[in-house]
């Protein structure tokens, strides 16, 4: 149902210890909200990402649950700790049952 | 000006309308908030919600919460159909507990966040947005 789904992660390349980075995400999603109508009066059905995380080594840095109510194209920013080098994990649930992943390396 | 006893009747549920409808929309926001607090009170402090007063178009609404120390932050939209927004979990590595995003709002009302802080205490705040065109389609 969702096609052209693009996630794109924006996070600084390196960072020192116990730095605190602010990270912007965007997916490109339609996030029908089911309650819009097409012209023959029928109901589209609801068809958003429903789930978005972010892990850094495995440990969670936020876990943000979505509703019907975000925007097209959901966008996140927040801040991330970084304590030592390693990877940030993007997800993004889909109500469909895909997930989507992006992961970003972080030098320290 | 001269009301027939048909005119009256029509504002008269006109006007009853009016009264129901907004409690509605609130009732189903504030059982959101109890679900998320389990009932608990809610301070006035300790959480901050950033929205536009004005905003134009109601497909992206943008809005910033923040709550020092808070594990969660629920932002709802008690003029939605569906009131719920989005929940924030923060995590141990959370730079600090702040996030922004768009949202959709259906017309002008009010947005609220409740923030579950780290003493296990609830915090709320909220804003009216004037929406102009509202954002829900159909």
């Amino acid at each position: 149902m969702a096609s052209g789904v693009k996630p794109r992660v924006k996070v600084p390349k390196s960072a020192s210890a116990g730095e605190v980075i602010t990270i912007k995400s965007l997916i490109s999603h339609p996030m029908e909200s089911g309650q819009r109508k097409d012209g023959s009066g029928n109901i589209i059905p609801r068809s958003i990402i429903n789930r978005f995380t972010c892990e850094y080594n495995g440990q969670s840095v936020i876990d943000i649950t979505l509703e019907p109510a975000i925007s097209t194209n959901p966008y996140f920013q927040f801040d991330a700790t970084v304590p030592e080098a390693g990877e940030f994990k993007f997800t993004w649930y889909d109500d469909d049952g895909s997930v989507y992943e992006d992961t970003k390396k972080v030098s320290v | 000006m001269e009301f027939t006893r048909r005119e009256t009747l029509a504002i008269g549920a006109g006007a009853a309308l009016m009264t129901v409808l907004p409690f509605r929309a609130n009732a189903s926001a504030d059982d959101a908030i109890a679900a998320f607090t389990g009932g608990a009170a809610m301070a006035d402090t300790g959480v901050e919600l950033g929205a536009p007063e004005i905003a134009e178009n109601g497909n992206t609404v943008p809005i910033d919460v923040s709550a020092p120390g808070a594990s969660a932050i629920l932002v709802l939209a008690a003029g939605n159909p569906t009131p719920g927004v989005a929940t924030f979990n923060f995590g141990p590595l959370a730079g600090d507990q702040t996030a922004s995003t768009r949202i959709r709002l259906a017309g002008t009302q009010d947005v609220i966040a409740v923030a579950k802080l780290a003493d296990g205490t609830f915090a709320r705040a909220s804003k009216t947005v004037k929406v102009t065109i509202g954002g829900c389609g159909g």
